[in-house]
């Protein structure tokens, strides 16, 4: 270390400044004792003023946020889902039926469902039935609120080729003016509310779960939008709000849960629920009270009697992508039952009849 | 705590000072940093929609940047292994700039983890409700975090001690450089393994993502090392041998090498099983169903890659001049092949089979052009302010000033003014 180091002290330094070089007035950056005080404070502020300015217009879009975009305290301090009690659930739902309210002009009923106890709902679709119609996508969009612009839409239809049950061989696009194609079948592919759930896994918020019934959820109050759980879902069943949902007032379905199809934010993720607020409530989702052909069987697969249960036991099932191993709770079928299956069913309903 | 903070502020009042090119050089960055800042506000009253993403591609530019900068990020390792456990004296005094380059890539991770954030408003039930160690996700914050803390603290320390004229305490030093050491292993590893576990998309599902990842990194990191070091030591006149180049270019081209071969590997099990698998390889080197956005993308990468490694090998890039063309070219060829190159194909064809390409916008471009500004100017303010402190002219009794007409703290002839 050089000794004449030491001697230098404060005012050594302004001393030696004019010599070491503030001679572009820019060491007064931090309004330093430097000798010529009055040119560089004068031009720091300049630079910093001009800093500043520039930084404002840069954040100038942030005057085009919309109130409801803001935060709230409320909604800042708002628990978890698991989290909150009786009361802070009705404070939230209050808050929610208040927002939607003033964004729909109708008071919209929502609840807080819980599942049914000894309840696990199951799908079954038949794939000898459905005919591709795509009622059940639009009826999914009319009962769960979601964004008509940009379009959201759980439910998607591949139109199969003959010869193959590879999807990567469907057709998303298949746009025909009388279905079905007697070249085709059709495989309509939602959210198959998997029992090993990988979405649930990697959200590093748990705004995702499964719930006792089987669904899966999201708390679209705590998802922070970082779409970990598309990626990792095999179904491509999940969907983000890229921008803020777009619904016609008249369009809202003003029965809705928490869970389900109360209208959402932009920037979280959504997906199908088996309409957990008409389910849960001892009614079939949308999407199978459309379905012209009876294509799409739904119940509870705890109830050995249920249609579900008997389907899973006589008919020719299988679950896509079984290979991925996350156990679904949606089936398709066929028509074709075991051999044996009709009597044994015969001998359950005389039984039981 | 005192002393502490008026370090602090000779310093931040330090990284003002400087000669025209630097204010230019800040001022540029400041700049793209500002027209970013402007971008990602436009996003965030719209949503994520201003970005090309799709529920398709629901990752996209900024995951690419994100995943490629923690491998840049992590090889700040490359000089510390070395010099800690090989000893290799001729890289000692460089640590410093690699791990400064560490915390300015870490932030731009940081920051690009956010700007793809759907609500970064709710960012904080991170905090409240942290899903560890089930998600993947959670073990990444803690990695990057923590290796920013390491990285924030060793050289922190390190300049603090120099500026008070201690002699560092190797307690302090020490034991975290090789906390250091195997946290940047895993960093990178852990990153890899947010894409290689999900079974859904078979393309990134492969065990030889992380190995990969380790090796290309290792190969871009000390590459961008190469050419900023020489920054260094032309606007410093910090020394930097040539000879700690040239460890650094061997480090380069046997990672490059382990990389090359890693993809070798990865060919040879996608296209010779040619299962339905392939659909994602076939889509980013040869095309999909006539859809070939990536191929020229990659197509270029594989040659710059190639040339780069070629040139690497040959003796003619001891001369630095073709070393930093042959870094620049593999640093280049990298950032496509780790970013677009892994990123993007994983989400083409759909899980369902729909094959929906993906181009950036303009918007979440100025975004990401903002991200690495803002890098670039941490990165630049942390070498102006640890040449000065590091060659003993800011020390705790000492202030003298080097700029001025100097065009970024030349530090011998500073000394020639100030102490004759």
């Amino acid at each position: 270390m050089n000794p004449e180091n030491k001697q230098h002290s404060d005012q050594d330094k302004q001393t030696s400044s004019p010599q070491g070089g503030c001679a572009g007035g820019s060491c007064g950056g931090g309004g330093s004792g430097s000798a010529p005080t009055r040119r560089s404070f004068l031009r720091t502020s300049a630079v910093a003023a001009g800093g500043l300015a520039a930084a404002m217009a840069a954040l100038k879009p942030l005057m085009e946020l919309e109130s409801e975009d803001l935060p709230t305290v409320e909604k800042f301090l708002q628990k978890h889902y698991k989290e909150m009690d009786a009361e802070e659930m009705q404070k939230a739902l209050t808050r929610i039926s208040g927002e939607v309210e003033k964004r729909f002009d109708q008071r919209p009923d929502i609840r807080d469902i819980k599942p049914m106890d000894g309840v696990e709902f199951v799908y079954a679709l038949n794939l000898t039935r459905c005919i591709g119609c795509r009622k059940c996508v639009h009826a999914c969009v009319a009962e769960n609120n979601q964004s008509r612009s940009p379009e959201i839409q759980y439910i998607r239809v591949l139109e199969m080729p003959r010869g193959t049950t590879n999807i990567e061989k469907g057709n998303h696009h298949y746009d025909r003016p009388k279905v079905p194609d007697n070249d085709h079948f059709y495989m309509p592919v939602q959210c198959h509310q998997c029992a090993q759930p990988p979405c649930v896994k990697v959200c590093p918020v748990e705004a995702t779960w499964q719930e006792a019934d089987g669904i899966t959820v999201i708390d679209y109050d705590w998802c922070i939008g970082c779409r970990y759980c598309e990626a990792a879902c095999p179904y491509w069943a999940r969907r983000f709000n890229f921008t803020k949902p777009k619904l016609p007032k008249k369009d809202l379905n003003p029965n809705m849960a928490y869970l389900s199809n109360r209208p959402r934010p932009k920037g979280v993720v959504e997906k199908c629920t088996f309409c957990l607020h008409l389910t849960r409530e001892g009614k079939m989702p949308a999407c199978l009270e459309v379905c012209p052909t009876g294509a799409r069987k739904f119940g509870n697969v705890l109830d050995p009697n249920s249609e579900v249960s008997q389907i899973l036991k006589t008919n020719r099932v299988f679950v896509l992508k079984e290979e991925v191993g996350t156990l679904p709770r949606f089936f398709y079928y066929f028509d074709e039952r075991y051999p044996g299956s009709d009597e044994a069913m015969a001998d359950k309903i005389s039984q039981t009849s | 705590m005192k002393a502490y903070l008026k370090f602090l502020y000779r310093c931040f009042k330090r990284s003002f000072v400087g000669g025209w090119k630097y204010h230019l050089w800040l001022g540029f960055l400041f700049t793209i940093a500002l027209v970013g800042l402007n971008a990602y506000c436009r996003q965030y009253v719209y949503g994520l929609g201003t970005t090309g993403m799709t529920d398709q591609v629901s990752w996209g530019v900024y995951i690419a940047n994100f995943t490629f900068l923690v491998g840049v990020a992590a090889s700040a390792v490359m000089l510390v292994i070395p010099v800690y456990i090989y000893k290799r004296e001729e890289l000692h005094h460089l640590v410093i700039f690699g791990e400064l380059l560490a915390v300015s890539a870490i932030i731009m991770c940081l920051l690009f983890i956010v700007v793809d954030l759907g609500r970064p408003d709710q960012m904080h039930h991170m905090m409240l409700r942290f899903h560890f160690p089930v998600s993947i996700l959670t073990w990444d914050v803690i990695a990057l975090n923590g290796y920013l803390l390491l990285n924030l603290h060793i050289p922190g320390y390190l300049i603090y001690c120099a500026y008070n004229k201690r002699k560092p305490h190797k307690n302090f030093v020490v034991p975290f450089v090789f906390i250091a050491i195997a946290w940047a292993i895993s960093i990178h590893t852990v990153t890899a393994f947010l894409y290689s576990g999900l079974g859904a998309r078979p393309f990134w599902n492969s065990a030889v993502i992380a190995p990969r990842f380790l090796a290309s990194a290792f190969a871009a990191g000390p590459a961008l090392l190469i050419i900023t070091l020489q920054m260094i030591r032309h606007f410093t006149h910090w020394k930097v041998e040539r000879q700690a180049l040239l460890t650094l270019r061997s480090i380069v081209t046997v990672a490059m090498f382990i990389n090359m071969f890693l993809l070798g590997s990865e060919w040879f099990t996608e296209f010779y099983t040619d299962s339905v698998h392939v659909a994602s390889a076939k889509y980013l080197y040869l095309g999909l169903d006539g859809k070939s956005a990536l191929v020229p993308w990659i197509r270029t990468s594989f040659i710059l890659n190639m040339v780069a490694l070629i040139v690497l090998v040959l003796p003619i890039s001891r001369r630095l001049r073709v070393l930093n063309v042959a870094c620049s070219m593999l640093f280049i060829g990298i950032w496509i092949e780790k970013g677009m190159g892994l990123i993007i194909p994983g989400f083409i064809p759909t899980p369902l089979g729909e094959i929906v390409e993906y181009t950036p916008t303009l918007n979440e471009t100025l975004v990401s052009l903002g991200i690495w500004a803002t890098g670039f100017l941490i990165y630049t303010i942390l070498v102006r302010i640890t040449v000065p402190v590091l060659s003993g002219r800011l020390t705790v009794d000492a202030d003298s000033f080097d700029g001025g007409r100097l065009d970024f703290a030349k530090e011998e002839d500073l000394t020639a003014i100030n102490y004759q």
